[in-house]
């Protein structure tokens, strides 16, 4: 590549960036879509992705079958969980339920011990419940059809497939012990969330 | 070689022109609370010496112990801080918060400066014992109006980053001048410690 090519290329980057940003503003209202609503939902709040990641490495750190486990067990159960809390009654104790998936699966990453593959699936299962439920509860606030409830099925897919293959391919020590900080750090959110709400 | 230089500052040259154009705009419809939420978290620990030398200094002392302190004390200390930082929140009163603050980074300089070695569990214990006290001055502050996950969220990461801090120049205690450096640190923060303890009495 010549260095005209290089400077060109910045420039148009450079550009890109400067590009009005002011003109999706008001995002927050008009919403991008059903299906990107859906999925940002659980990707833009800490306290719906965080019980997501934690599984996430949890499964990765247990190796390639709870990766798998959790790939395909965990967007049916968001997707269930999404329909129930989109057309089901409110549920109290959904926040409550919430702070204790961080604190457990946090815990469990900090941790690092083995597990049964089974523990892994009921684990995938719960929180896809759950956050789902959570999920599909704002859905509803929103009057966000079921378009929405594939987006956050989606996200939840995504997440994955990406973070569990990521922690797997880890081969150096210092890494698995930089995810198991991760954990304690979501166990310690935990532990700070169920003081605030209990 | 040349051709890996000129690409290298080529690269640097794209993404300094990208964080000059960093789109402060997206702020402007922050939902009430959130980004202060977090970034009040994260700079609560980093505003006061007596935390940072003391949380700096649990880095340093795991780096200088080795494997497995230089990941059990790191691990160890944001979750047992949580339960302080519970036992702020819920408003339960532990006497002398600041006294063992500054204890904290005494004791902790005192080890890195003369090497001290004791079994993993009583490094974790002690460690932990700071914790509480550390966790409780963070959880009583919550700013009104502040999102409480953010907050927290910010907090804890602070924390951990300023372990990482401490493990990142305790790793220099391979060689034999590094060993030194360490130990230096270890007696300022051990000073620091001091000083803390005399303000708080005086």
């Amino acid at each position: 590549m010549t260095r005209t090519r290089c400077i060109g290329a910045a420039l148009g980057a450079f550009g890109l960036l400067l590009w009005p940003g002011a003109a999706h503003a008001h995002l927050m209202s008009t919403g991008v879509g059903p299906f990107y609503d859906g999925a940002l939902h659980v990707l833009a709040s800490a306290d719906q992705v965080l019980p997501l990641l934690a599984l996430c490495l949890l499964a990765g750190l247990r190796g390639k079958a709870s990766g798998r486990a959790v790939l395909f067990g965990l967007p049916p159960a968001l997707l269930a969980g999404a329909a129930a809390g989109r057309w089901g009654p409110p549920l109290p104790f959904i926040g409550v339920a919430s702070t204790l998936l961080l604190l457990v699966l946090g815990g469990l990453v900090a941790a690092d011990r083995r597990l049964p593959l089974r523990l892994v699936i009921v684990a995938a299962a719960g929180c896809g419940l759950l956050i789902g439920y959570a999920n599909g509860a704002a859905m509803a606030e929103a009057r966000l059809g079921a378009v929405s409830l594939l987006g956050i099925a989606t996200a939840g897919f995504a997440a994955a497939a990406l973070v569990p293959a990521f922690v797997v391919s880890l081969r150096h020590a210092w890494m698995r012990i930089a995810v198991r900080v991760a954990g304690s750090w979501i166990a310690a959110l935990g532990v700070l969330m169920a003081a605030w709400t209990v | 070689m040349n051709n890996g230089r000129q690409m290298i500052n080529r690269v640097a040259g794209v993404v300094f022109a990208m964080v000059l154009a960093w789109p402060y705009v997206a702020w402007a419809h922050e939902r009430a609370g959130e980004s202060g939420g977090f970034l009040v978290g994260l700079l609560h620990p980093l505003s006061g010496l007596d935390h940072m030398a003391a949380m700096v200094a649990v880095g340093l002392w795991g780096a200088q112990l080795g494997p497995p302190a230089i990941w059990a004390l790191p691990v160890t200390f944001p979750i047992v801080m949580a339960f302080g930082g519970a036992l702020g929140i819920r408003g339960v009163p532990i006497p002398g918060v600041e006294m063992g603050i500054a204890l904290s980074a005494l004791a902790l300089g005192i080890a890195i400066l003369w090497e001290i070695r004791p079994p993993i569990a009583v490094a974790a214990a002690l460690v932990g014992l700071f914790a509480i006290f550390h966790g409780h001055a963070h959880g009583g502050e919550l700013p009104p109006g502040a999102d409480r996950m953010l907050y927290s969220l910010g907090f804890v990461i602070a924390t951990g980053s300023l372990h990482a801090c401490g493990i990142s120049i305790g790793l220099f205690h391979r060689w034999s001048w590094g060993r030194m450096l360490l130990r230096a640190c270890g007696g300022s923060v051990a000073l620091l410690g001091v000083y803390f303890m005399v303000s708080g009495l005086v």
